[in-house]
């Protein structure tokens, strides 16, 4: 994990002769270089009437849980739901893009709202082409959404790599999550069952994630709109025989 | 260059050179009967008016010796000449309302649209010259946007008036620009309630409990002084305001109109929003029935 962000620091921090910065304002204090304040995993599944998605509501300073209270995902218009992990203040300025193109939409008053693959195409141009001048919005975001009938779910991540799937994952919920999605995710669940999958998953990003916290919300989109639900807890189970008395038995190598 | 025929010219106007056009029309078909009934009005009028200001209107820069500017007068009369644009405060919110003079029966009902949303609590009526006012609705818009970015909070109406005054009356200083020949009806909610503002030709913006400009605005302000304005709720002020625009308009000079209505209310959840179809049926066959029972008596 350490290796991959440093990877992806070496790759966003290409020196450009802007001068010297003490004369200069634009020398390299414009571009991002690493996230400060970030989000977890985001899951999201495509079940039987819509679209399920769920994300905890931390915000971490670095190894700092420091922020107990952030919403990840929100509602995009009437048929749509965004989720995003990485910078949270970069999410914030995704949506007040995607507000002033909703806003703009809207005023139009001809009938016509925007579906869940145009705002997800909106996003892969505005991700990809941020990249492009190496100043990207640190963000992989999940988009899912409910238009005429047509369930859509989609990603895109921070360097504009965007594609649509059944169920969707970012950061640590990729390696953790999608193996159990893959398992068991299937065309016609139902809204008790995906939550129960959804919930599976969250489970296990809590015990092994570290920037996750135990206070989740499942976002549902179908039809009919949005529900968000109340900040909730998973209950974990810390009895295993093996972490009681961790140390018995241990020999000591120093 | 020869005169376009089709160029409509305000009441009692010049004609100095045709390369020179500080005042230039719709170029529209003009049915040749009305056409020729506006001209004769025209020549009535410019009899009876000592204002016409010849040499001193030829332009927006110069005034006359008794102190008008002529040029920002005479777009007032383009307003004037355009369908009436009507607007009241009710106690929970705005009613906007428009007769729109149909052009031509090959128009799609519900095309040319006369009320734009400026952002989500804020809407206008334009009358006038309908391209003039897309341009002042969009600065409204750029504003209305530019303040929710800068301030984080949607614009109160006072200030959105004042800059959309301001902007038309830029276009009143400058010899290089010519005014806009249209008036505007602002209604928005915000923080401090429904609020109604009229912003004219010449800059001038001011806040009404009921407005309205156009050709019958005269009989409208009449209209809606009768009513009880602080006491109507908007699902009544719907119904007052089609019967208002039915009574004004004119069968004899303008054939057909289409009625356009909007609001801004707690119905409405504060956004402004075209009046939904059912009650402006309703408000339709209100206004119709009151009509007959007018002609009636």
């Amino acid at each position: 994990m350490l290796l991959i962000l440093w990877g992806v620091l070496i790759q966003f921090t290409i020196p450009i002769d802007n001068g010297d910065a003490l004369k200069n304002a634009e020398a390299d204090s414009q571009r991002t270089l690493y996230p400060y304040v970030t989000g977890t995993s985001i899951v999201a599944i495509k079940y039987k009437d819509g679209v399920l998605m769920a994300s905890d509501m931390g915000g971490s300073y670095g190894s700092t849980l420091r922020y107990k209270n952030i919403e990840r995902v929100k509602a995009i218009g009437k048929h749509s739901l965004l989720g995003a992990s990485g910078e949270i203040s970069d999410f914030q300025e995704i949506l007040r893009y995607l507000d002033e193109l909703v806003l703009n939409d809207n005023m139009w008053d001809d009938g016509n709202s925007l579906g869940p693959k145009e705002v997800h195409n909106y996003l892969t141009r505005v991700m990809y082409n941020r990249r492009n001048k190496f100043n990207p919005l640190w963000n992989t975001l999940v988009l899912g959404g409910v238009k005429n009938g047509e369930i859509y779910l989609g990603m895109v991540s921070m360097i504009g790599v965007s594609f649509e799937d059944n169920h969707v994952a970012t950061g640590f919920g990729n390696h953790l999550a999608r193996p159990i999605l893959r398992d068991e995710w299937r065309a016609d669940l139902s809204f008790e069952d995906g939550v129960k999958l959804l919930e599976k998953c969250m489970r296990v990003l809590l015990y092994r994630d570290r920037s996750a916290i135990n206070k989740l919300q499942i976002a549902k989109i179908t039809e009919e709109g949005v529900t968000v639900s109340q900040p909730y807890s998973l209950k974990t189970f810390w009895e295993f025989q093996a972490f009681h008395n961790p140390t018995a038995g241990a020999q000591g190598s120093w | 260059v020869k005169p376009n025929s089709n160029r409509i010219d305000p009441p009692g106007s010049f004609k100095i050179s045709d390369n020179f056009r500080s005042y230039s029309g719709l170029r529209r078909k003009k049915n040749p009967i009305l056409r020729s009934l506006g001209e004769k009005e025209s020549k009535q009028q410019s009899k009876k008016m000592s204002s016409i200001g010849t040499g001193y209107d030829l332009s927006v820069t110069t005034f006359s010796p008794d102190g008008r500017v002529f040029q920002i007068e005479y777009a007032a009369k383009a307003v004037d000449n355009s369908g009436t644009v009507v607007g009241i405060k009710c106690k929970d919110g705005i009613v906007m309302g428009v007769e729109k003079l149909i052009a031509s029966k090959m128009m799609l009902p519900g095309s040319n649209r006369r009320i734009h949303s400026v952002h989500r609590h804020a809407g206008m009526a334009v009358a006038g010259l309908a391209a003039d006012g897309r341009q002042i609705v969009a600065r409204a818009k750029s504003e209305a946007r530019s303040y929710e970015s800068v301030y984080g909070d949607a614009v109160p109406v006072k200030e959105l008036s004042e800059r959309v005054a301001s902007y038309v009356h830029l276009c009143t200083l400058y010899w290089w620009l010519r005014p806009f020949g249209c008036g505007v009806i602002l209604g928005g909610y915000d923080k401090d309630g429904p609020q109604l503002y009229m912003i004219e030709p010449s800059g001038i913006s001011y806040r009404y409990f009921g407005a309205a400009i156009g050709k019958g605005k005269q009989a409208a302000k009449t209209e809606i002084e009768k009513l009880k304005l602080s006491e109507m709720t908007c699902k009544e002020g719907v119904i007052e305001v089609a019967k208002i625009i039915y009574k004004l308009h004119d069968e004899a000079k303008d054939k057909a109109f289409e009625l356009e209505m909007s609001w801004i209310c707690e119905e409405s959840k504060r956004e402004h929003q075209k009046v939904p179809d059912d009650l402006l049926e309703e408000a339709k066959t209100a206004a119709k029935t009151a009509l007959e029972e007018m002609d009636a008596d």
